[in-house]
């Protein structure tokens, strides 16, 4: 059996999964420390489910990233970008906020390496430049270094190669390579291996903290964090990449609904208490978004869920003159506020009991609603989710339509553009139950001139990269099949240069026999 | 004349990516540089066409290269390169430079070399808007004579063309260097004459650009209306207002190229308009008329707040309106048609001048 947490910035929901039936679910406060709701809710699961070997628990959290908000805990951190001559006018950390760049220290090197579009080398690899530059770390008590070579993901070996030289010179400082975890795009991607880099340490406690409870609790199963692809990782592999772990929550959301409802290519609709998330799901997975992502200030590409938010909830307040729904809500006081509860403030969720959508509360508290008013309020509900759909669709054709979240009592039975409208069971809890189910991915990335190798060569070689990288992050190698090719070609380009990108996922591999 | 500060590079890529076309490519990484660059050797001073000396040598700069690979080997200062280059084999110094193209990231190329080297830079470029090649510019189209020419990379290598026989033939072995210097490098073309940049330049595009995006900037500010204010900046129309329902993009002979179809919205609820590019947008229809060809400039701005929307960024379901501004005059008469007119890109159609209200 499988234990599935998300810890939101609310509550912390878990589930316990026997292979697909859901055996038990709880939902308890989430506590600043993390670990105490993790705990809360687990405990809360056992009760009502004493019995029954634990395979692994998988958990969603970004909690790591609260640090970087907040500026505390970071490790010095230093960067080494292997790039000269090229590119000096933007040196690393260059479009940082400065109270970050003080706070991990700020320290930067550019030395020579790294490769050209189609893999030659800019220049060679300056390794007594690299060593100097290590000396210097050591003596300004730098603990992590993110390592970016000018096209690693072309060809990593001069990011290994540096790495190797960190290792022999200056065993204790935590290394990240750029290549490892990011996509084309040298700022972005040396970006998001320093915020790895400095997050090493806080990451590496929060983890073992949460391991260490669960070992308390008599669970002695091997511990995943979910990403925000919608795959798992190790507590290794977390501890030096928790920035992955951004956006982990809305990602389970959709992965879980898509498990609910058996959808796998839709779109998903989660209406919470202030605001309601629209995502497009392709082959059970989130489509992710195409534009740079900026985490406490700083511009990534990391792959996060491509999904329209707008403010409205079952909490969202209206007012009748003037008219105005929203933004305001009364969040997670709606059982106290709204009318239908016996408060005294007007919600949507008010209206969709009194339009006889939803049946919550006392229905009679709204009895003396305006007709119109309550009309005109299911009209402007209905818009609104019907725009928000619109606009994360990627074509005019009607598509599934998968309601979750407590505020879906909102909306009707039908929606513009939807061929179909489904309300699984037990979606108050999809995340967790996204987070239980989540498979294990490798993703790969390379330019290949098409002129040279074919495009099914090309398409073959960085499959079998990524399928090796699935294995390598614990999948089961006989479950692990390619979901997602693409292709970019490099306009200007005219030797037919293309960038594919392709992504494998499989079953997480049990040490264990499963049940 | 007047300064070019970092605080007006923001609204200058506004404006630009206005006057790109749908091309052009993403600002972020250029604006950054030509911030860094302002950064560390001030501002660049920037001179009215009118106000260049007459004996004033004016070098023409530009990127030329891959945006997909100028993101990740970032641009460097090629084109101070280039600009050296030059000046050692032409014997000549260059007094101020003047950019390739106004349209999209390319201008901050100009702006970069003349942090560098000190010098002013003309309020003027050579397109008005945005090309895909090297050898569509005005100055050419004139009789400015594009070699010899300098091409640079980041890591010392230089070359010049000395004498090609059509500016075509110099784009092709422009790109072919380039290519092996790694995808990002620069140009800089011998030095032209006051009078040549004054009769072959198409004059105030920095200026413009400027003011699109003080323009945007300050709709945006006071909850004005930005579109609005665009066309206030700069004489123009709106051509259709829609959703974007359709996109056909694909990569031929290292160009993108496509069809983006847009179904009306308000003024225009029950037509569809359908935008042809080629990097830039080239040819706009409603219900299969056509309403604007290049030269004449075809912008997508978003609806709610006038940003430029390059080729890249469309998609299902955004909001666009499409603004038509009149081409440059030096793009209309028939040298500049037969370099950029419709039957340049394969075209049947004549072109047909925008017509924008006070004609």
């Amino acid at each position: 059996m499988f234990i599935g947490v998300d810890v939101g910035g609310t509550n912390t929901d878990a589930v316990l999964m026997d292979g697909n039936r859901l055996v038990a679910a709880a939902k308890v406060p989430t506590t600043g420390d993390v670990t105490t709701g993790i705990v809360g809710a687990v405990s809360e699961l056992r009760r009502q489910h004493p019995a029954g070997h634990i395979d692994a628990v998988m958990v969603g959290t970004t909690h790591f990233t609260n640090a970087l908000l907040e500026r505390r805990d970071l490790s010095p951190t230093a960067v080494l970008r292997l790039c000269l001559p090229a590119t000096q006018l933007l040196p690393p950390l260059v479009d940082w906020p400065d109270e970050l760049r003080v706070a991990i220290g700020g320290q930067t090197w550019m030395v020579g390496g790294g490769n050209e579009f189609d893999g030659r080398e800019i220049s060679a690899l300056d390794r007594d430049g690299i060593r100097e530059a290590v000396r210097e770390m050591r003596r300004q008590g730098i603990r992590a270094v993110a390592v970016c070579g000018v096209f690693s993901p072309v060809d990593p070996r001069h990011e290994e190669e540096a790495a190797a030289i960190i290792h022999e010179y200056a065993p204790e400082l935590r290394v990240c390579l750029s290549h490892e975890n990011g996509r084309m795009g040298l700022l972005e991607r040396e970006n998001a291996a320093a915020l790895n880099a400095c997050l090493g340490d806080v990451a590496h406690r929060t983890v073992q903290g949460i391991a260490g409870a669960l070992k308390q609790l008599g669970i002695d199963a091997p511990l995943f964090m979910s990403q925000n692809d919608g795959t798992l990782m190790d507590t290794d592999f977390a501890a030096r990449f928790p920035v992955l772990t951004i956006s982990s929550g809305p990602t389970n959301s959709m992965r879980g609904a898509a498990w609910l409802s058996g959808i796998t290519d839709g779109i998903v609709v989660d209406v919470g208490g202030t605001s309601t998330d629209v995502g497009a799901l392709v082959k059970g997975f989130p489509r992710e978004s195409a534009v740079a992502v900026h985490l406490a200030g700083v511009r990534t590409n990391f792959r996060i869920p491509d999904m329209v938010s707008i403010a409205l909830g079952g909490g969202t307040v209206v007012t009748p003159e003037p008219w105005r729904m929203g933004p305001e809500s009364v969040g997670y006081r709606l059982t106290e506020e709204a009318l239908v509860f016996g408060g005294n403030t007007l919600t949507t969720t008010d209206l969709a009991v009194a339009a006889g959508r939803a049946d919550v509360g006392n229905r009679q508290l709204v009895a003396g609603l305006e007709a119109s008013l309550v009309e005109r309020a299911m009209t402007e509900i209905q818009d609104r989710v019907e725009t928000a759909v619109d606009r994360v669709k990627l074509s005019g054709e009607d598509v599934p339509v998968v309601l979750v979240g407590g505020g879906s009592i909102l909306l009707g039975d039908a929606l513009a553009g939807a061929s179909e409208v489904l309300r699984p069971e037990h979606s108050g809890v999809a995340n967790a139950i996204g987070a239980a189910i989540a498979q294990v991915g490798g993703q790969m990335e390379r330019v290949y001139s098409l002129e040279t190798e074919g495009r099914a060569e090309a398409i073959a070689d960085c499959s079998a990269g990524a399928v090796q990288r699935a294995v390598a992050a614990g999948a089961d190698p006989a479950t692990v099949e390619v979901v997602d090719v693409e292709e970019v070609p490099l306009t200007y380009v005219p030797s037919n240069a293309t960038l594919v990108r392709v992504r494998a996922v499989g079953n997480l591999a049990l040490s264990s026999p499963q049940k | 004349m007047w300064q070019a500060t970092e605080d007006m590079l923001a609204p200058i890529a506004t404006g630009a990516g206005i006057l790109g076309t749908g091309g052009g490519g993403n600002p972020y990484i250029g604006q950054l540089r030509a911030q860094q660059a302002l950064k560390r050797w001030g501002p660049v001073t920037v001179l009215a066409p009118e106000e260049v000396p007459e004996d004033a040598k004016v070098v023409c700069v530009g990127g030329i290269g891959a945006p997909t690979v100028g993101i990740e080997k970032v641009r460097d200062l090629q084109s101070y390169y280039a600009l050296r280059a030059i000046e050692e084999f032409t014997s000549e110094r260059a007094t101020a430079l003047i950019s390739n193209e106004i349209g999209g990231s390319n201008s901050v190329e100009v702006m970069i070399a003349a942090a560098k080297a000190g010098l002013p830079i003309v309020d003027a470029d050579g397109m008005g808007r945005a090309f895909p090649e090297f050898q569509m510019k005005t100055f050419f189209v004139y009789g400015v004579p594009c070699c010899p020419m300098s091409i640079a990379d980041e890591k010392g290598n230089s070359i010049i063309i000395r004498e090609t026989i059509t500016p075509a033939w110099a784009e092709r072995l422009a790109r072919a260097t380039t290519i092996q210097m790694g995808c990002v490098a620069c140009y800089a073309v011998a030095p032209m004459t006051a009078q040549q940049v004054r009769d072959t330049a198409v004059p105030n595009t920095l200026s413009l650009a400027r003011d699109l995006g003080l323009a945007v900037q300050q709709a945006h500010d006071t909850g004005g209306d930005p579109l609005a204010a665009i066309l206030e900046t700069c004489p123009g129309r709106t051509l259709f207002s829609g959703k974007v329902v359709d996109l056909d993009r694909r990569t031929t002979g290292g160009f993108a190229r496509g069809t983006v179809a847009i179904d009306g919205m308000d003024d225009f609820a029950g037509c569809r308009m359908v935008i042809d590019f080629q990097n830039e947008n080239l040819v706009a229809r409603v219900d299969g008329e056509i309403v604007c060809t290049v030269p004449d400039l075809i912008c997508a701005v978003a609806t709610d707040g006038g940003e430029p929307v390059t080729t890249e960024l469309m998609r299902y379901g955004l909001r666009v309106t499409i603004l038509g501004f009149p081409a440059p005059a030096l793009w209309t008469t028939p040298q500049g048609l037969a370099e950029a007119g419709p039957h340049h890109f394969g075209y049947e159609t004549e072109y047909i001048p925008l017509k924008v209200a006070g004609d």
